[in-house]
């Protein structure tokens, strides 16, 4: 047993890891019709300087009086001004989250969960592809990697959504192009008037873009259906699972491990993911 | 032994009404039909022969517990007081933490929900989370074990290492003599809470009598059979569908099982707000309801009872033990077997799933995520609550 008589009860951070810190809005960004950005400030001057997070990692977000729910850090930690949430409205916390404004106050309990093992991808050309709110995860290691260009090979990035009007990060995406050895291929579901990039499912175009999987590493994440067939795709196109990995999403609570909700067989996805890769996962039981 | 007391059958009200006076004492007693755990009433009596109905978990963890409380200054979330006000101004809310848990004593518990706890304490006394409102339980409750002179036809804890006079966890083992209860300190606590002048030393007999009858206890429940591989078992399984299928054919995914289980942990976290004042609570849930894992873009991995179900049992007897060294998380009190409104029977799924899997060997390896057929086609569309989602691109 813990020596329980050290943890203290009031502290807002893992001594007691149900309670969140507070912290304040510094800047709503609406980025598509049901997906919202939200740059979030520790109140505590002092947390928020020790704040320190991996990409890939998430945090709860909480409305006091509403609930929470788990979000991607999409901020990466190289960039340390603000915390970054991306979200889609979904239920009853999400859209409460959307009814905010600059300078409201929400509660963080971060960072949680594993996170993207950037180190071993250095040296790496790296193919990204992501569907929808999927890119959020995946904006945080591309950002990492743009801020540490010279550590990694080329980077290629598949990125979809259903229309052009449901790209979140659109305002973002020309500079992204203009990192060096950078490939950014969009595509949209269906054609659409003034639609200039690609038409197609995500999987029949990462098909067409016939991308090598020699010393590349490919990190998918969106949607579970465009997810299972992402990683089809991939195996047609050659790549082994422990070139892949991708981010799982289970309904969570706690986020820490203990209230049983997000388990894939004996992994947690809170505390064992949410990054997982492709031979992990096809060590794991197949409940997905 | 020195320590051991006696408490004469005539005195224990009493001395329960003693301890109540500066804790808070829970034990058995009649509700209907149900032997439930609540605090010690002597106007409502005990009942120390028929075996509990539900569990003494809600000792350490409540069905329902604050985690903490806020209060704002102006009405909460979802009540604003002016047009297009957002009343989320935390800085005017004040959350709290709930204080300090009482000091607590189970009065009776069985020893197959004192060998439960070993269950709880790595989960909630994780190596990176600590989980402090349980262990401030944990830390202020003594455990008085009452040793099983009889077993019921639905009692297995000899299966998963489990005893009739168990005594890990327990700080006094208590047996029924003819005229009184031997209590025998386990631990330091245990001897301290032993400490009214009701309790007399224990005749030097006593301790041989409480051994036959726990003797006696343990020949009653027969042979265990050998669940080793069990773990191995379920996992080789995991994809028979059939299987499953068969053994959930009858659940009515009504979650008595999990409510009444002494291992079950699992809650949920919700907010309820009232005017300015709200709590954050957790509540015990059930992975046997299929709203359980039902995810934002409509998509439910365990929709299928026979999904759920594998999930209950593949916890207990596969998933916990890969995590825990090999530990079991059943401790064979047998309630989901006794309670089930249709008779769903853990013993028999884990006895079955044992032959089954020896029958095809060698097992199959894991499934890949991917199923090797059909080209990339979007999903049809998933009805929830509404919201149609998991479309193709998000
Ligand atoms: C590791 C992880 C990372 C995530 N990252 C992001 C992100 O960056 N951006 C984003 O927009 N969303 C993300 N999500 C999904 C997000 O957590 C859910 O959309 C959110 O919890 C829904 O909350 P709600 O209160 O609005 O919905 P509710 O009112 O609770 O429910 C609405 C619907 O959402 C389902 N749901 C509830 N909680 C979850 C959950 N945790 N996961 C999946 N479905 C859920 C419910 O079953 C219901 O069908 C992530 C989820 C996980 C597990
Ligand atoms: S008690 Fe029986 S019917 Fe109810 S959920 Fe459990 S197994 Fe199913
Ligand atoms: S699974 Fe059944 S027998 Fe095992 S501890 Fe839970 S209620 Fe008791
Ligand atoms: S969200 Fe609670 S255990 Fe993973």
């Amino acid at each position: 047993m813990a020596d329980i008589a050290k943890i203290p009860v009031y502290s807002p951070d893992m001594a007691n890891p149900y309670m969140p810190y507070v912290a304040t809005l510094k800047e709503v960004i609406r980025e598509t019709h049901n997906i919202m950005t939200f740059r979030v400030v520790l109140d505590d001057a002092e947390a928020m300087k020790n704040f320190r997070h991996e990409p890939g990692q998430v945090g709860q977000l909480s409305v006091y009086g509403v609930g929470e729910a788990t979000f991607v850090i999409n901020s990466p930690p190289t960039r340390r001004e603000f915390i970054q949430f991306s979200v889609m409205r979904a239920g009853e916390v999400t859209s409460a989250l959307h009814k905010l404004k600059v300078g409201d106050k929400v509660g963080v309990r971060a960072p949680l969960g594993n996170h993207f093992d950037y180190n071993a991808m250095k040296g790496k050309n790296i193919l990204f592809v992501g569907g929808g709110i999927g890119m959020a995860p995946l904006r945080t290691l591309l950002l990492y990697m743009f801020d540490n260009r010279d550590d990694y090979g080329k980077i290629s990035l598949l990125y979809g959504a259903r229309s052009p009007e449901d790209m979140a990060f659109s305002y973002e995406i020309e500079e992204w192009r203009k990192t060096k050895n950078t490939d950014v291929v969009l595509t949209i579901d269906r054609e659409a008037e003034g639609w200039k990039e690609r038409v197609g499912l995500i999987p029949n175009v990462l098909l067409e873009m016939n991308p090598s999987p020699k010393d590349t590493v490919a990190i998918t994440c969106g949607p579970p259906i465009m997810i299972k067939f992402t990683l089809q795709a991939l195996d047609k196109l050659k790549f082994q699972p422990e070139q892949i990995f991708t981010t799982l999403e289970r309904r969570m609570k706690c986020g820490i491990g203990i209230c049983g909700r997000c388990n894939i067989g004996d992994k947690y996805v809170c505390v064992d993911g949410p990054v997982f890769s492709y031979a992990e996962l096809r060590g794991m039981v197949d409940e997905l | 032994m020195p320590g051991n007391k006696f408490l004469a059958t005539a005195d224990v009200a009493a001395w329960l009404g003693e301890l109540s006076k500066t804790m808070r004492v829970f034990a058995p007693r009649n509700e209907g039909q149900a032997v439930v755990y609540r605090e010690f009433d002597a106007a409502k009596g005990l009942e120390l022969r028929r075996k509990p109905t539900e569990s003494a978990k809600h000792a350490l963890f409540p069905r329902s517990e604050e985690l903490l409380s806020f209060s704002y200054l102006r009405p909460a979330f979802g009540a604003p007081e002016k047009e297009g006000e957002t009343p989320s101004d935390v800085s005017q809310v004040q959350v709290k933490m709930p204080v300090e848990p009482m000091p607590t004593v189970v009065f009776g518990m069985l020893g197959c929900d004192a060998g439960s706890v070993t269950t709880f304490d790595p989960i909630y006394d994780g190596s990176k989370f600590k989980d402090v409102y349980y262990l401030k339980k944990r830390q202020a409750t003594v455990f008085i074990v009452r040793a099983c002179a009889e077993v019921l036809s639905t009692c297995f804890c000899n299966w998963v290492g489990g005893d009739p006079a168990n005594t890990k966890n327990a700080d006094v083992l208590a047996t029924e003599l003819s005229d009184g209860w031997l209590l025998q300190p386990v631990t330091e606590r245990g001897e301290k809470a032993l400490t009214s002048p009701l309790l007399k030393d224990a005749p030097a007999a006593s301790e041989g009598q409480a051994t036959a009858i726990h003797d006696n206890a343990r020949k009653s429940l027969g042979d265990a059979p050998n669940l080793e591989g069990i773990d191995a078992a379920l996992f080789s399984l995991f994809a028979d569908n059939d299987f499953w299928q068969r053994q959930s054919a009858g659940c009515l995914a009504c979650g008595t099982c999990t409510y009444l289980c002494p291992t079950c942990h699992c809650f949920s976290i919700t907010d309820e707000t009232s005017a300015r004042n709200g709590v954050r609570l957790r509540s015990w849930d059930t992975c046997m309801a299929s709203l359980y894992t039902l995810e934002a873009s409509g998509h439910n991995p365990r929709s299928l009872k026979a999904a759920r179900l594998r999930n209950r049992v593949g916890h207990k007897f596969a998933y916990f033990l890969r995590n825990n060294d090999g530990q079991i998380s059943c401790c064979g009190c047998g309630r989901c077997i006794k309670s089930c409104p249709s008779s769903v029977d853990i013993r028999q799924i884990v006895k079955d799933a044992l032959v089954q899997a020896a029958s095809i060997a060698p097992p199959p390896p894991p499934q890949p995520v991917a199923p090797a057929a059909a080209s990339p086609k979007p999903a049809a569309p998933v009805k929830g609550k509404g919201r149609t989602k998991e479309k193709a691109n998000g």
